[in-house]
């Protein structure tokens, strides 16, 4: 691919992200409390403009900033659903932190922030550039974890988050050395030349911390102990952001240095894969089947779904990779509408969110809970709607490599955790109805149509997404 | 043979002065000898020709952070003895842990290889000091990680302004506008005061 030292058109999308949000940093500044609509409204618009320069066909692709930034096909599927993820969050937030009276022109711009980390991780092609990119979008998401710090459980969320969260950079940045001791270089390309066949137990430990730091951020069993208690804790605006923009960018970064770095060794990354996918299926499976909030059964769900994009990664080839941003793509659609739905479950006023208070949904508003009961058959992977393609996907790359083992364990923990999501539905639509949840809000009920209508029709054009995903895999191979 | 005895020196009181640190009973003495660790250390560095990290060590963990901390512990009632409680109940978890840590790091360092094929060092050619090479590629080669920093370190001022700044009402504020706009008719007030009367 064209390597260059500095090219303006491969970084735009940064560019005009990192000037958007300091000019709205400044102006915010300026302004105070009063700015906080105006910084929403333009910072959703910024998204969408950044968005729009991302998927930009002709706009020239390459490798930049002397090896250090790589725009390719897989940057701009990536990049472009992690934006998705961001905007259509700061939509859902407005109206919510309006209600509970949580203002500050800092929380759309803390979104700008941790989202420009995400593009920067996404492209990074280096290991300072991934580890600048994951520390920038750490640490925004750190804050917004802990926003309402009058909140206790807010608070907790965001100081266990944090602390965890340095751990594990810490453990990334400890492996990154270790490889760079053994390649001499923290450039991908180099690493692969230099780890080719040649094996030491450096580069070993090296990529098992390395692994260790990015699984803590898709939270992977067994790094997952944050997820449910930051989930739950966390505003649920907040709590949707964390379940799908940043999980799409670690999960990005994890399969580019998976296939773009350590190809020599993929037998290695695969096993410890393995493992970690094995663990987090099961444990998404059977840990949330006693939860009553429906945040914390989000967070075990979303670890679940890692451990489901992790078996194509596993299968190591090109369609295994092509399961992954597939998986990813049909997850990220599947959490946004789950959680618009939860973003609508208020009652006089206020937000409630135990799984109880959906009961008899069906007969109080029957078309939001036709939605949800979409979303969560989707969730648990009934055919014919999107989430079971997902699945379907990734089970398929990793019988074609063999693993066999793996894909039963799959199948059976899929089907364990369908039980959780077809209880929500049963909740809905046999139990006695409680109080109707108040009017709902246009912009969360329009996300979630949305999604439900996408993750119906998915079955009649699959291939719209599998051909992209193809495209996008085939850039690291 | 110099730098071998100027080698065990820093590493002696450097060792011992990090023992000291966890083991002082006063904090303010731990934070000294927290600095202590740092200047044996920036000594270490020196040795290895490495006079840049060595001066950032002193300028930046000695200068602000360290600094920094000996202010936090004066000035906010940390009640150390309490914080010092769960030391005996954790021990023996801690020594694990660090006994396996240990164990993986001698394992992989005495079987320490680089790649036959790793890419060539970067040194600086020639008579180039370590500060003048970072000089010439910080703001050129490694732009972009610069300005990646530069975002980092914002976010991190705007999320400590965020958790901590608290509005509150009746908080006295200077008005460098009011201050300057006062004229001397407004702000003194000339009275005669008549004697033994007063005002």
């Amino acid at each position: 691919m064209h390597e260059t030292a500095l090219s303006l058109p491969v970084v735009l999308p940064e560019a005009v992200l990192a000037l958007g949000t300091l000019l709205l940093v400044l102006y915010g500044a300026l302004r105070g409390e009063r700015a906080y609509n105006l910084v929403t409204e333009v910072s959703v618009a910024l998204l969408g403009i950044v968005f729009l320069i991302v998927v930009w066909k002709s706009r020239p692709m390459g490798i930049t900033f002397y090896g250090a930034f790589a725009d390719d096909p897989f940057t701009r599927f990536m990049s472009g659903l992690a934006l998705i993820g961001s905007l259509v969050t700061l939509l859902l937030s407005l109206a919510f932190m309006r209600a509970e009276r949580i203002g500050g022109f800092e929380y759309p711009v803390l979104i700008l922030l941790s989202t420009l980390g995400m593009l920067m991780l996404i492209s990074a092609n280096d290991f300072i550039a991934l580890y600048l990119g994951l520390e920038l979008m750490s640490l925004a998401l750190y804050v917004i974890a802990a926003y309402r710090r009058t909140d206790l459980r807010a608070t907790e969320a965001g100081l266990k988050y944090f602390v965890l969260g340095a751990l594990s950079s810490g453990m990334l940045l400890y492996g990154a050395s270790l490889i760079y001791g053994y390649a001499g270089s923290v450039n991908f390309g180099d690493i692969a030349a230099a780890v080719h066949d040649h094996r030491s137990m450096g580069v070993l430990f090296g990529l098992v911390f390395v692994l260790a730091g990015l699984a803590f951020k898709i939270s992977a069993v067994p790094f997952h102990m944050w997820t449910p208690d930051v989930y739950e804790g966390a505003p649920t605006p907040v709590t949707t952001f964390f379940a799908s923009a940043p999980k799409i960018a670690a999960m990005a970064v994890l399969v580019r240095v998976a296939f773009s770095a350590f190809p020599g060794i993929s037998a290695d990354w695969r096993q410890i894969l393995v493992f970690v996918s094995i663990a987090s299926m099961a444990l998404g499976a059977f840990a949330a089947i006693g939860q009553s909030n429906i945040k914390r059964l989000m967070a075990y769900s979303s670890i679940g779904h890692m451990g489901f994009a992790l078996v194509g990664l596993t299968a190591g080839t090109v369609e295994g990779a092509q399961s992954v941003i597939v998986y990813m793509s049909i997850y990220v659609v599947m959490t946004l509408g789950t959680f618009a739905g939860i973003l609508m479950m208020r009652r006089d006023g206020k937000a409630v969110e135990t799984i109880a208070d959906l009961a008899g949904l069906a007969r109080t508003d029957p078309t939001m809970a036709f939605y949800l009961a979409t979303m969560m058959f989707s969730l648990a992977g009934v055919p014919p709607l999107a989430g079971f393609f997902a699945k379907f996907y990734v089970f398929a790359a990793a019988i074609k490599a063999g693993l066999y083992g793996l894909s039963v364990i799959g199948v059976l923990a899929s089907a364990v955790g369908a039980y959780y999501y077809i209880r929500i539905v049963k909740i809905m639509y046999i139990d006695d109805p409680a109080q109707a949840f108040d009017r709902r809000s246009a912009v969360a009920s329009s996300v979630l149509a949305l999604a439900a209508v996408l993750v119906l029709v998915f079955v009649f054009a699959p291939t719209l997404l599998t051909n992209a995903a193809m495209a996008a895999a085939q850039t690291l191979f | 043979m110099a730098e071998a005895v100027l080698f065990w020196i820093f590493s002696t009181i450097l060792v011992g002065s990090a023992i000291a640190v966890i083991m002082a009973r006063n904090p303010v003495h731990s934070v000294l000898f927290l600095i202590l660790a740092f200047v044996c250390a920036a000594g270490l560095f020196l040795i290895m020709g490495a006079e840049f990290l060595a001066m950032i060590l002193v300028v930046v963990y000695v200068g602000a952070v360290a600094v920094l901390f000996l202010f936090v512990v004066m000035m906010l009632d940390v009640d150390f003895a309490r914080m010092k409680q769960g030391f005996v109940e954790y021990l023996p978890q801690g020594l694990l842990i660090a006994f396996v840590v240990g164990a993986e790091l001698v394992y992989v360092v005495s079987g320490w290889s680089a790649s036959p094929k790793a890419a060539a060092a970067a040194t600086p050619s020639g008579t180039l000091s370590n500060t003048a090479a970072l000089g010439q590629v910080l703001y050129t080669r490694y732009f972009y990680f610069f300005q990646a920093a530069g975002m980092i370190l914002l976010t991190a001022m705007i999320g400590a302004i965020v958790i901590t700044l608290q509005h509150k009402a009746g908080v006295k504020r200077q008005d460098i506008g009011a201050q300057v706009g006062r004229t001397r008719e407004a702000a003194v007030e000339l009275r005669k005061v008549p004697s033994r009367v007063g005002l």
